[in-house]
Order: C-alpha cells, then sequence, then structure tokens
C-alpha cells in the first residue's frame, strides 16, 4: 500500500484523529441540514426551518444552541453509570464504522482487509449502547423500546450480512478498497467503459441492503424503537440536552455511513470512469465523487423515513425472517452459480 | 355483548397470542404501563391504565377526569347568550357544530324557528367545522401510525377551512356566533365563491390522503383488522357517529333525525363500511369528508335570501320546560338536555357527548392487542379530550 504522506507514526495518527473528530458531526450536520431541514420542511410544507437566516442556515447553530443550554437531567431511579455511558457507546460504534470507509486510492483511515467485516461488526455495537439507555432510563416506554431495538436491530443485521455476501463474492474480497478496484476493473458482458457497478449485477443485495439499513438506523417505517407517538422517543425518552446530541448525532452518523457503505459496494465507491483506479487524481476527486453518491443515497433512505407508516414490531420480525432472509440466501446461490459458470 | 362477538374476539386474541407462544411459556408476569395523562397519543390529558405482558395488552382502562370543567354546572349560573362561549370550548376543533344543538334546544323550548337564511348559512357552518374537525383526524391518523407528513398537509389545508369559518365568524376556533332565533351576522360578500374554491382544495387534500395512507401496504397493515369492533358491541357501548357508521350501521342524525337545519333539502348520502376495523373508521371519515364537501358546495349554491334573525325579546327568557335536541356532530352524536325555570338561564343542562360514549369501548376492543395497536386504535376511535371531560 502506497501512502499519501510520508510522516512519521505519531503525525500520521494524530492527523487521523483530527479528521475523525470533525468529520462526524460533519456529516450528521450535512445531512440534518440537508435532509431534515431542507428536504423535509420542503416534503411536508413546514415553514420555520427554511427561514431561519439566509436559506435556513441559522438553524442549525439554532438547534445546537438549543441543546447545549439544556439541564442535563438524570432520573432518579437511573443507573447512573450505565446511563452516562450509554451515548458514548453509541457514538463510538459510529465512530468505528468511519475507520474503513474509503474515499480515494489512498484516501482511508485503515485499509483494513476485512473491511465489510470489521464494517458490519462495529455497527451492530450500537445495540449494546441503545439497550444500555433503555434498561438504565428506569423507565418502561425507554425499556420497552430498548428491548424493541434489540429485537429489530439483530433481526436485521442477518439480511444486511448476507446482502453484503453477494458482493463479497462477486468481488472475491473483504476488502472495500478491493471491492471499489473489482468494480472499477470489471466489466458487464465484456464492456467495461463504466466498471460494473455492483448495483446492476447486485440489484436484489442492494434492495436487501438498504431496507436492512433503513432498520438498522432506526429510521421509519422500522422506527418502533423510537416511535414517538407510542413510546415517547422510546430509548432515549429520558435523555435531554447534550447527551441527546451525542444520540442525535449518532443517528445521523450511522446514517452517512451506512450511505457510504451502500456508495462503496454498489455504486462503485471513489472511482470516475475513466480515470486509472490507482491514479493520484483521485485521492482529491474520490471524496467529492463519494460524497455526492453518499447523498444520493441517504436521500432515498431519508424520502421513504418522510413518506411511510410505521410498521410493528411483529411484523417487522416477521418481515425479515420470511422474505428477506431467504431472498438474501437465493441471492448468494445465485451469485455463486453466475460466478462458477461465468 | 353477545356470545357471537365474545367468541370473535377470543379468537382474535387466540390468532394474536399464536405468535407470543413463547411469552405465554414463560410467564414473565404483569407490568402496568400508564399510557398518559401526558402522552402525545391521547391528544391531551387521557390516561389508559394498560396491564402488559410483555407487549401485548391484558386490561386497559381508560381513567378520565384530567381536564373536567364543569360545563354542565357552569351553564347554570350563565344566561343562554352566554352559555354558547361555554360549549364552544367542548369539541374544540370543530366548535361551531357544538352551538348549533344547544341552540336549537333553547329555540325548541321558547318556540322560535330561524329564518330559513339562518338556517342554511348555519349548516354550511356547521359542515365546514366538520371538514375542520375530520381533515386533521386525516392526517393525525397518520402521525399515530408513524407517517410524519400526512399531519402536515391537514394542518396546511385545515388552515383554509378555518380562515372561512373565520371570516364569517371572527373566531377562527371558538366562534359564538350562533344565536337563539338565527345568526349574529350575515356571511361577508365574496364569501360564497372563496369557500367554493376552498373545497376543490379539500377535496384534493382528501386525494392526497387516499394516496399516502389509505393506499400505502403498511397502513393498512397496520389499520385492517385492527381493533374491530363488531355491530352488536358498537351499538351496546353507545357509539356513535363514523365509529358507528363503520361497524356496518347505517345511522346518520343529519338524515335520521333532522332538527330543522338544510340537510333534508340536498343530495347526499351516509357511507357505511362493513368491516368495523380501525382501517374502516379511517375510510369512513375520508367519505364523509368527501361527502361534506358537496354538502357545502350544494349548500353554497342556493342559499336563501331573506333576514338572519327570527323575532326575539332583546332579553331572553326560555318558558319552563324539557327538551333534548342532537345533531350529528363530528364525532357522533352530541346532544343538549335543557331543563328550564323559566330564567334568564338554564335549571340544568346535560350535555351528551359523542367521545365519552366512544372511549367505553376501550377496555373491550383493547383485550390482547399489542402495544403499536393501542395507538392506532385510540387514533382510530377519534376522541377529543375536551368531549370527553367537558
Amino acid at each position: 500500500m502506497t501512502t499519501l504522506l510520508a510522516l512519521p507514526y505519531w503525525q500520521e495518527t494524530a492527523i487521523k484523529l483530527g479528521v475523525a473528530l470533525a468529520v462526524i458531526p460533519t456529516t450528521s450536520l450535512i445531512l440534518v441540514y440537508l435532509f431534515l431541514f431542507k428536504m423535509m420542511a420542503f416534503m411536508q410544507s413546514r415553514l420555520g426551518p427554511n427561514d431561519t437566516g439566509p436559506y435556513g442556515s441559522l438553524q442549525l447553530i439554532a438547534e445546537a444552541i438549543k441543546f447545549l443550554q439544556k439541564e442535563d437531567i438524570h432520573p432518579a431511579q437511573a443507573d447512573r453509570r450505565v446511563f452516562r455511558m450509554a451515548p458514548v457507546v453509541v457514538l463510538a460504534s459510529t465512530f468505528l464504522l468511519y475507520v474503513v470507509l474509503p474515499a480515494g486510492p489512498d484516501a482511508v483511515v485503515q485499509n483494513l482487509d476485512t473491511g465489510v467485516f470489521y464494517a458490519m461488526a462495529v455497527s451492530s455495537l450500537s445495540v449494546l449502547g441503545i439497550l444500555m439507555a433503555g434498561w438504565a432510563s428506569a423507565n418502561k416506554y425507554a425499556l420497552l423500546g430498548g428491548l424493541r431495538a434489540a429485537g429489530q436491530l439483530i433481526a436485521y443485521e442477518l439480511p444486511l450480512i448476507l446482502a453484503v455476501m453477494g458482493v463479497v463474492v462477486q468481488a472475491e474480497t473483504l476488502n472495500l478498497q478491493g471491492i471499489v478496484h473489482a468494480q472499477a476493473t470489471g466489466e458487464i458482458f465484456g464492456f467495461g467503459a463504466i466498471g460494473n457497478p455492483f448495483i446492476l449485477t447486485q440489484f436484489l443485495a442492494f434492495l436487501i441492503f438498504m431496507i436492512a439499513a433503513q432498520a438498522e438506523l432506526t429510521q421509519t417505517p422500522f422506527d418502533m424503537p423510537v416511535a414517538e407517538t407510542e413510546l415517547v422517543g422510546g430509548f432515549h425518552v429520558e435523555y435531554t440536552g447534550f447527551r441527546f446530541l451525542l444520540f442525535f448525532m449518532a443517528e445521523f452518523g450511522t446514517a452517512f455511513a451506512f450511505s457510504a457503505l451502500a456508495a462503496v459496494m454498489f455504486l462503485g465507491g471513489w472511482w470516475i470512469p475513466g480515470f486509472d483506479v490507482d491514479d493520484n487524481i483521485l485521492n482529491i476527486l474520490g471524496p467529492g465523487v463519494m460524497l455526492a453518491k453518499i447523498l444520493l443515497v441517504a436521500f432515498f433512505i431519508f424520502w421513504v423515513r418522510f413518506t411511510y407508516p410505521r410498521l410493528r414490531e411483529d411484523q417487522l420480525q416477521k418481515f425479515a425472517w420470511k422474505i428477506l432472509i431467504p431472498l438474501a440466501l437465493a441471492n448468494i446461490v445465485l451469485t455463486g452459480i453466475f460466478k462458477v459458470v461465468f | 355483548m353477545t356470545t357471537t362477538s365474545d367468541r370473535e374476539q377470543m379468537a382474535y386474541v387466540a390468532a394474536q397470542a399464536a405468535d407470543a407462544r413463547v411469552n405465554v411459556e414463560l410467564d414473565t408476569g404483569d407490568m402496568t404501563l400508564n399510557i398518559g395523562p401526558q402522552h402525545p397519543a391521547t391528544h391531551g390529558t387521557l390516561r389508559i391504565a394498560c396491564k402488559l405482558d410483555g407487549e401485548q395488552v391484558v386490561v386497559a382502562e381508560p381513567i378520565m377526569g384530567y381536564m373536567h370543567r364543569g360545563y354542565e354546572k357552569l351553564c347554570e349560573v350563565r344566561t343562554y347568550p352566554q352559555c354558547t362561549t361555554l360549549v364552544n370550548r367542548i369539541d374544540w376543533l370543530g366548535s361551531f357544530a357544538n352551538e348549533v344543538p344547544f341552540i336549537l334546544a333553547a329555540e325548541r323550548l321558547m318556540e322560535v324557528e330561524a329564518p330559513p337564511r339562518a338556517q342554511w348559512i348555519r349548516t354550511i357552518l356547521f359542515e365546514l367545522s366538520r371538514i375542520a374537525n375530520l381533515s386533521l383526524f386525516l392526517g393525525d391518523m397518520g402521525v399515530q401510525i408513524g407517517a410524519l407528513t400526512p399531519v402536515f398537509f391537514a394542518f396546511r389545508d385545515r388552515e383554509r377551512v378555518l380562515n372561512q369559518i373565520e371570516e364569517v365568524t371572527g373566531g377562527r376556533f371558538h366562534p359564538n356566533f350562533d344565536r337563539i332565533g338565527g345568526l349574529k351576522d350575515d356571511i361577508p360578500k365574496g364569501w360564497v365563491d372563496e369557500t367554493r374554491s376552498v373545497m376543490t382544495k379539500m377535496r384534493t387534500f382528501c386525494d392526497e390522503m387516499e394516496d399516502l395512507l389509505v393506499g400505502n401496504e403498511i397502513f393498512q397493515a397496520r389499520c385492517r383488522g385492527v381493533g374491530v369492533i363488531p355491530a352488536d358491541v358498537a351499538l351496546g357501548h353507545g357509539l356513535s357517529g363514523a365509529n358507528l357508521r363503520a361497524s356496518g350501521i347505517d345511522w346518520d342524525l343529519r338524515r335520521d333525525a333532522n332538527p330543522g337545519l338544510a340537510w333534508d333539502q340536498i343530495d347526499w348520502r351516509v357511507w357505511t363500511h362493513p368491516d368495523g376495523d380501525s382501517f374502516a373508521r379511517y375510510w369512513v371519515r375520508l367519505q364523509e369528508t368527501r361527502e361534506a364537501t358537496r354538502i357545502v358546495d350544494q349548500l353554497l349554491d342556493g342559499i336563501p335570501t331573506g333576514p338572519i334573525m327570527a323575532k326575539v325579546p332583546r332579553i331572553i327568557k326560555v318558558p319552563a320546560g324539557e327538551a333534548y335536541v342532537s345533531t350529528e356532530n363530528p364525532l357522533g352524536e352530541m346532544g343538549y338536555y335543557i331543563v328550564s325555570k323559566g330564567d334568564l338561564g338554564p335549571f340544568r343542562v346535560k350535555i351528551r357527548t359523542p367521545s365519552f360514549n366512544n372511549i367505553s369501548v376501550v377496555p373491550w376492543v383493547m383485550k390482547g392487542v399489542y402495544v403499536p395497536d393501542v395507538i392506532t386504535i385510540l387514533g382510530s376511535l377519534y376522541f377529543i379530550l375536551g368531549d370527553i371531560d367537558r
């Protein structure tokens, strides 16, 4: 692996740490601003978010100040230490996801050989945090929300991983950079000008991945763990101020990370047709391409979120076990057959 | 309650319990969950004490009275014209409709009849408040089930109807416009055409709701077969309005017991649905909103000319006697039983509000449902807290 900059280890690490600390709030802010404020306000004819400051940009600052000045409340019965740790655990899982997301041939924090495996593994860490929050709040709604979240996230880990397996089989690697390379150098029936973005050959896997990601992010139609109208916010019902902001940031940061995973695995990642895969210029252009693709994917995630009602917990489980998982398994089998035959 | 419906309900419970067999075997003990008094799904301060086994409701008991304002008693120390200010605030989403039966009952005691023009405008405002009330339900049901967008559309379009009501009465929520013997004022110039265009927009809104919710698979999955109220149970618990019509009973006071308003002079129909589930209740209200826009359109075409006030004395004294008048309000049958002793104010007023009776079916219908279904059922029964605790 070539390195972009030849720096001592500690300097490189410090830069990476700084970037990582800046990147999560920035990405979640981008999503909140573009989709939660702009798109939702437009779709639902809400007046406020579009009018605060130029293009509604001051709304973000107003929201942030609002959260920061709220009192930090612990419920009397709460398990204080677990209660305080929970949002950090959730946010940590989001941070860990960003480690393997590539934005260029060398623009990646750590190019792990088992990148896909790693991403799937750390993304499920957030369940722990949510369960902790639900349990430690000493609130019945929070408990119900936490348990729902646990059941749901475990049920949807499976289709998520199985959907990704199709891509892995086709790319013959677990390395996310390797998957981008496989898409860039691949061809469809001898036509290789745009490479082989796996959304074309793995469309079923893409659909399953997006549905399962929606459930992982606890977005509508799979938002029973937070369900405002029945559980009044679910696992984070007792959280105020900055701790709630951490959950909020984790939610949108994870949405960004999952969009990035979808962009890398199905839309060709940072590669631009016409460029050599290892061209150094892609380290500059790649992040822009990635951002565009991520926003495209995130647009669909949020579009669904603002349009659909919410399923019931049992319906969700049925949907995962009876439809998504068999479909994902069939997809793996089909991919395997095609891989051997062609 | 008959044995057939009991058996039907047990079958429904058993079907749902089959999915949760594991819980039954482990016997995890019950948890008491208080839904409310402050909970987003109760539109106010209704409390439902639920006993849960896992996420399944074993017993649900509605506890009301958190918003009791003593209107029946307050009416006794006020004159008749002052009472309309109070009754405005019972069902606050369709306020004008609350005034009408009270005024009609007082008129019946005084043996006064409002002139035809007043009756027509009363009917128009009555239907406008029905549209304002039901359109909010159409959006709000979406939010109960998790779709955020419909409720914003509902608020956006309800505003147009409220503007029309405001233009005539001067009040968006509490018009206080109905008088014994007629109305306070005539309609302003140009109002008829504006209202007609608003009705067109409301029909578009109904189409939007049909697209967003009725046609949506998830909405159907959440509503169909949830909270089934068979016809005999609905009658037994004194349900009225769309909740009764959704159980397949063709009963509408506008048609069956019209107390003199203009409904019998135009062409309209009563919508029913045979299923009796949450979806049926939504569907019936959607059709009723559409029908109400058609009613308003027809009424606007034929407003008779003439005075808007009958001859009534300046100081209103209602002769001794008793009268009960009820009308088909947006939520169901609303009636006032007035006992007069010949004074300036009523001696006793009994208010029959639809929501109070409608939620009496809650303990029956919520046996064995899941927590999310509790919200669906509460949303589809559609009550207004002011209408339960008046």
